[in-house]
């Protein structure tokens, strides 16, 4: 080959990368990519319907359906509109953005393990909730107002802060997985301490309302409580999507980025402060779920195959999850449980399983 | 060729926290040359290769790419005259040869924009140039040590560029392996017209394959200039404390560097003689 036809236009095709091009976009065309995350799509919908129509007063799975897309009687209407639909789109919501979460700080830490729950993200999310319920709870009014407006503004705070927190101390000429996730497992205990503290010194109804919400609960979700999370979702899932193009040069490691033109520091703190920001807002709804965020994106990696954890797919496979456990959590079992009881069944052998594998499971 | 460097580093000094490692530093790169950096261990040649890559930010001074000041120049657009592979790169788990390679389309993509015709052709024909098409769906992990470099090498070559670097590329390969990646080299400057800057720990691979050396000691750069003039007994001994003597390599005729070491000290001029003299019976 000669210099020049280096130079000039090269054609040719690669094996296992189909193009789909249309005007000036291109991408690859992943089958099973597409095939995993559609049936996760359809997989959630059906979840929902069937959740939604347990219930006191049951509806077949068909009539959801017919509710969700216009039709039904009014009374069908109203129970699912109004009463449950909000309690299952606030599991979507809050399973996608956990599972979106988890995919992006697995792929920017190159680490399975560094999820948001196990940076201490989720924790920190919680303490500073659990501060607010305790220490604002004395007053009624207080109280209302801040588990609306207050309880999301100060998981998301106390969230970022760790996160902040976590980063600044890993950080030693760079991000390194492991330090990654051994400082956050210690910032992680100290945010779980001033939980513990604030319990003990809590009033005990505060106590009370501090643990059931520290279990991860979707009861008694309402409107008021599906339009925030979804209007954050809205903002951050397009921003973490967006910011994936950068995701695939970061995954060759810092050095090999940068050469490739990557703002590595620039990328790679956009990234972590939108997978934070979900994180938070995912708490701030519904309390710290655990588990959702350190399962989903490896699940998905392994049905798809891929190198790095899928973001889409991760959403979609973490709403299903949320949604199938609040399923269990409601109807299968003689008394209602919190559904972070049910994820954190499901999560613990597999983070057991995972740290078995050792140094293998964990490589970067 | 052109007047201007390609690569200019210019009063250049890098250092990791407070550990200053390369002082005053002052280097050209010509177009269409291979350059290779040599020196002892810690004596700052990764550093300086690092610092021309802009992957280390320069202390004081700075490189000039193609005249102007590389850190102020979008690193976007550097990337696409630009290519650096470091050292001992690692791939994630899983991921295949195409996929590595396609990664060095990156300066050329957007969001929008991850698989255009150029970047197809450019993988195919960074992988049928480097032999690695036929292993393009296997994941790079599965892959031999000499392979893998090849793979990587290949990333290089997608990317385009005008400039490459390489720091290392021949560690942890056995020496089959090693003159096998190093012929890519020499492919990629005398087949590709590449401009090639590597960072070599075997000298006489280092002077076959290089058309100019630069002999690097504490940091700071002691000889420069083709490899006969650089690789010299002297050289040897200032640089790398090495007592050696310097015959011709005679497969290729560039200097070959041959260790005394401490068993053969004293004796072995003689013996050279004593064989020279006999000659061939």
């Amino acid at each position: 080959m000669s210099p020049s036809e280096l130079l000039t236009r090269p054609t040719g095709s690669v094996a296992g990368r189909l193009p789909v091009r249309y005007r000036g976009l291109s991408g690859v065309w992943r089958p099973r990519m597409v095939l995993v995350t559609a049936c996760g799509v359809g997989l959630t919908v059906l979840m929902a319907a069937v959740n939604i129509g347990r219930g006191d007063f049951p509806i077949s799975v068909l009539e959801v359906l017919a509710v969700l897309v216009g039709g039904g009687d009014s009374a069908q209407q109203f129970i699912v509109l109004e009463l449950r639909l909000p309690r299952s789109l606030t599991a979507v919501l809050v399973g996608s953005a956990l599972g979106l979460s988890g995919a992006i700080t697995q792929a920017v830490a190159r680490n399975p393990l560094a999820s948001p729950d196990i940076l201490g993200v989720t924790a920190g999310a919680s303490a500073a909730a659990v501060v607010l319920i305790v220490l604002g709870g004395s007053s009624a009014a207080v109280a209302s107002v801040g588990s609306l407006v207050g309880l999301p503004i100060a998981a998301l705070v106390g969230g970022l802060v760790t996160a902040a927190l976590v980063y600044g101390l890993a950080w030693r000429n760079g991000i390194e997985g492991y330090r990654l996730v051994l400082v956050g497992v210690g910032i992680g205990a100290v945010a779980a301490a001033i939980t513990s503290w604030m319990l003990v010194y809590a009033e005990i109804n505060d106590a009370a309302r501090a643990t059931v919400w520290l279990t991860g609960s979707l009861n008694a979700r309402g409107w008021e409580h599906v339009v925030p999370v979804g209007i954050a979702l809205a903002l951050l899932v397009p921003i973490g999507l967006l910011l994936t193009f950068a995701l695939g040069a970061l995954q060759m490691g810092d050095d090999t980025a940068r050469g490739l033109g990557v703002h590595v520091d620039r990328a790679r703190s956009a990234l972590l402060l939108t997978a934070v920001g979900l994180a938070a807002v995912a708490t701030a709804s519904a309390g710290p779920i655990g588990f959702v965020a350190l399962v989903v994106p490896q699940i998905c990696l392994r049905m798809i195959g891929a190198a790095r954890p899928p973001l889409l797919a991760s959403a979609v496979y973490g709403a299903l999850l949320i949604l199938g456990s609040d399923l269990v959590a409601r109807t299968m079992l003689p008394v209602e449980l919190p559904v972070g009881i049910i994820t954190a069944i499901i999560g613990a052998p597999y983070l057991i399983w995972m740290l078995a594998r050792g140094r293998r499971g964990a490589r970067t | 060729m052109r007047t201007v460097p390609r690569l200019h580093a210019q009063d250049l000094q890098l250092a990791y926290g407070e550990n200053v490692v390369v002082d005053g530093l002052d280097f050209a790169v010509l177009d269409g040359t291979v350059t290779a950096v040599i020196g002892p261990n810690g004596c700052g040649k990764s550093t300086l290769l690092r610092a021309l890559g802009r992957l280390l930010p320069a202390r004081r001074g700075h490189v000039l790419l193609d005249g102007k000041r590389i850190d102020r120049t979008p690193t976007r657009e550097v990337a696409r005259v630009l290519g650096v592979l470091p050292q001992a790169p690692t791939a994630p788990e899983g991921l295949t040869v195409a996929d590595l390679v396609a990664r060095g389309r990156h300066p050329h993509q957007a969001w929008y924009r991850q698989w255009s015709s150029d970047d197809e052709g450019a993988v195919a024909q960074a992988l049928s140039w480097t032999g690695m098409a036929e292993f393009a769906e296997r994941a790079v992990d599965t892959l031999s040590g000499g392979q893998r470099q090849r793979v990587w090498i290949s990333m290089v070559l997608a990317q385009g560029t005008d400039v490459i670097l390489l720091d290392e590329p021949t560690t942890f390969l056995d020496l089959a392996h090693q003159v096998d990646v190093l012929d890519l080299v020499e492919r990629l400057h005398t087949e590709a017209g590449r401009t090639v800057v590597m960072v070599l720990h075997d000298l006489n691979l280092a002077a076959r394959y290089a058309q100019r050396l630069v002999a690097m000691k504490d940091g700071a750069i002691v000889a420069e200039g083709p490899p006969q003039q650089v690789l010299t007994s002297d050289m040897l001994r200032e640089v790398f404390d090495l007592d050696a003597q310097v015959v011709t390599d005679p497969v290729s005729g560039t200097p070959l560097v041959v260790p005394v070491g401490r068993r053969h000290r004293g004796g072995v001029r003689e013996e050279l003689e004593q064989s020279t003299a006999v000659g061939p019976a």
